[in-house]
């Protein structure tokens, strides 16, 4: 059945459905019980669940990452919550070191069914320690998958295959998106990890957007679709694994590539995306790719900065013109 | 306590000081004028007000998110900290860091810090540079209850008493991190107890007591500038409001608050100052206009400052470098 959602929804739904299914499917972080999550996501869960299986942790994030390590390769498929991507530095050491890297040290003697949630992206107002986008420090770790929902039903579907895989997941939820609503239907259950979506079909140019830049995507569509430029807009859905054929089919399509995250530019994970289009589609582009991303600086508090500091639909449709 | 009429005067103004300023924030926050993220320090003005009376203007301090309270009573210019609260061009950070990373290097305000326990590492580093250029300024380090499970507090006390660094760590228990009361986040009562493990001492007073306060830290900050090593000093105090502007606080036990309320330290000091510390009523409220009037000045400076240019926000990122603005 369809209906309404909000993003914030979505993901309860999907941790929901994915602990009514398996009891040993438990969550845990900061404030992630009775108070509902710092974002209320997890509201209600407690009452459900109980306290066994929803637990409120100290203020420990090294903590947290490592019991979801041990849980995981002892029999548990923890959901760790870290309140915000910029706490991730805190338990990185358990997150890369040891969730990461803890199956192929161990020739595959042991498995981590973890999920790492955590609330990433700026446009709050919450500034240089709230807010950042951690893509590629993530997606560099060899060992850790990454998805980053854009809508309520992704972030429903992506869930359940984050919860079910038998790797770490970190699950990355924009923090300004919690309350954008969107159609779902829960029957669509599980969506793929390594699955990405065209979320908008056109012939002229590919645009690869994650997360909240997918609607930026879409805005800069709607206003290029005038000049009579018709946008064909990705969403990979999962960082890694990475949906190249999607990429790559489309691109034969078009000839043109747009990258796009909310990263800072320098360094972000869209530029590895760019690298392996440039390196494997180079015969099929008729234009050099686009990066687009955040300012190379820490994220600025103030209403008058930090929309600058964001990359916008603005910035796509420039790009897109630029290409010719 | 009260050694004479103008240090209970001081310590009074500041106490009113703060919480002026945090109830104009809280009323800001609310018109939508302040944005982000805003933690008061309502109900807990005797701790920062009490220990930060016993500190020189070359002293330092490093904060919280929950940093406003610290920053007055370290002399923060409440018209700049207002300004960045709005995230105005005038603002201690120039609107680049907002509420919870106001710092006055002029003042020895190393920064309130958004990352729960960071201030417990960056003191031992201030306490080591006073080591090593033999000079008596002390380092005093605020930080809560909550924080206190945070790998850095464990890290940190070692390593200042290990090497014997002149910091007083104080621990601002108001009881919760954000929903979680202290009895479940840690199974002892007093933080303090945690000194034995480093070998240093730990001490406990009541938090709402300006003078408690100022007599436990003195003693304390008296043992770091004499060269005998750092304490934790832990305060027992409230949190009047949510954890942050917008939290209703339905965690909170509605007995608990009203108990706490009752013991209001800014209630409990005016009370004091009229029954027994020899004020009239009037001299109180000559204080109290006195701040409702600065407070109200750093408001309409905070308003009637710019906002930052889009060119300043690629400023400050490094000494040398400034990074490219973004042609739109
Ligand atoms: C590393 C890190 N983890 C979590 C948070 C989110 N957070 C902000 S304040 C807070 C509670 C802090 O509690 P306490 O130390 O007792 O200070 P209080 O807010 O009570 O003054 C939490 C969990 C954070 N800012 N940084
Ligand atoms: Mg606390």
């Amino acid at each position: 059945m369809k209906k309404m959602m909000t993003y914030s929804e979505g993901i309860r739904e999907g941790m929901s459905a994915a602990m009514r299914k398996d009891p040993d499917v438990v969550l845990f972080g900061e404030d992630v019980g009775m108070f509902g999550g710092c974002f209320g996501v997890s509201a209600g869960m407690f009452d459900e669940f109980g306290p066994e299986r929803v637990r409120d942790t100290p203020i420990s994030e090294s903590a947290i990452i490592g019991c979801a390590v041990g849980a995981a390769s002892t029999g548990l498929r923890p959901i760790a919550e870290i309140m915000m991507m910029d706490f991730l530095t805190v338990a990185m050491d358990q997150m890369c070191n040891n969730a990461a890297k803890l199956r192929f040290m161990t020739g595959g003697a042991l498995h981590f069914p973890m999920v790492i949630r955590t609330a990433g992206g700026a446009g709050v107002n919450a500034a240089a320690q709230h807010s950042q986008s951690l893509e590629a420090w993530v997606t560099h770790v060899p060992g850790l998958k990454m998805v980053f929902p854009s809508n309520a039903q992704d972030a429903y579907g992506l869930m359940l295959s984050a919860v079910a895989d038998d790797n770490p997941v970190v699950y990355e939820e924009h923090k300004a998106m919690l309350a954008m609503e969107s159609e779902v239907d829960l029957d669509e259950g599980p969506i793929p990890l390594g699955v990405g979506k065209v979320v908008r079909p056109g012939s002229d140019v590919t645009i690869v957007a994650v997360g909240n830049m997918v609607h930026q995507a879409l805005a800069a569509a709607e206003t290029l679709e005038k000049d009579g430029i018709d946008c064909e807009i990705i969403d990979p859905r999962t960082l890694y694994p990475f949906d190249f054929d999607m990429v790559a089919n489309s691109i034969d399509k078009t000839h043109k590539a747009i990258v796009v995250s909310e990263e800072v530019k320098r360094g972000g994970y869209m530029g590895e995306i760019s690298a392996q289009i440039s390196e494997n589609l180079f015969d099929s582009l008729d234009a050099p790719v686009v990066r687009i991303g955040a300012l190379n600086t820490p994220v600025p508090f103030s209403p008058a900065l930090e929309p600058i500091y964001l990359p916008n639909a603005e910035d796509i449709v420039k790009a897109v013109r630029s290409q010719g | 306590m009260a050694d004479n009429k103008d240090m209970v005067k001081d310590l009074y103004l500041t106490m009113r000081r703060i919480r002026e300023f945090e109830t104009n924030a809280m009323n800001l926050f609310a018109e939508g004028k302040i944005p982000g993220f805003v933690h008061l320090y309502l109900g807990e003005e005797a701790v920062a007000s009490g220990v930060c009376s016993n500190l020189r203007e070359d002293d330092y301090i490093t904060s919280t998110h929950r940093g406003h309270g610290h920053i007055i009573a370290k002399g923060g210019d409440l018209k700049f900290m207002m300004a960045e609260l709005f995230g105005k061009a005038t603002g201690y950070c120039k609107g680049k860091g907002g509420s919870m990373h106001i710092a006055d290097g002029t003042r020895g305000i190393i920064g309130a810090n958004g990352i729960v326990g960071a201030g417990q590492s960056i003191s031992t580093g201030v306490g080591l540079q006073i080591l090593l250029h033999k000079t008596d300024q002390v380092c005093v380090c605020f930080f809560g209850d909550g924080s206190t499970n945070q790998a850095t507090f464990h890290e940190s006390l070692n390593l200042a008493a290990v090497w014997n660094l002149p910091i007083v760590f104080v621990c601002e228990n108001n009881g919760y991190g954000i929903s979680n009361p202290q009895s479940r986040h840690q199974k002892i009562k007093d933080v303090a107890d945690r000194a034995v493990a480093y070998g240093i001492p730990g001490v406990v007073c009541d938090g709402n007591d300006v003078f408690a306060v100022r007599e436990t830290s003195a003693e304390a900050i008296k043992r770091a500038r004499e060269g005998k090593g750092p304490t934790l000093v832990e305060c027992k105090t409230y949190r009047q409001r949510g954890h942050f502007e917008g939290d209703p606080a339905i965690y909170k036990p509605k007995e608990e608050q009203e108990a706490w309320l009752k013991k209001d330290p800014l209630d409990k000091m005016s009370k004091w100052m009229t029954d027994e510390g020899g004020f009239s009523a009037a001299e109180v409220k000559a204080i109290d206009d006195q701040v409702k009037a600065e407070v109200a000045e750093a408001v309409k400076f905070a308003e009637d400052s710019p906002y930052p240019t889009p060119e300043s926000g690629v400023e400050d990122v490094y000494s040398d470098i400034v990074e490219e603005v973004r042609d739109r």
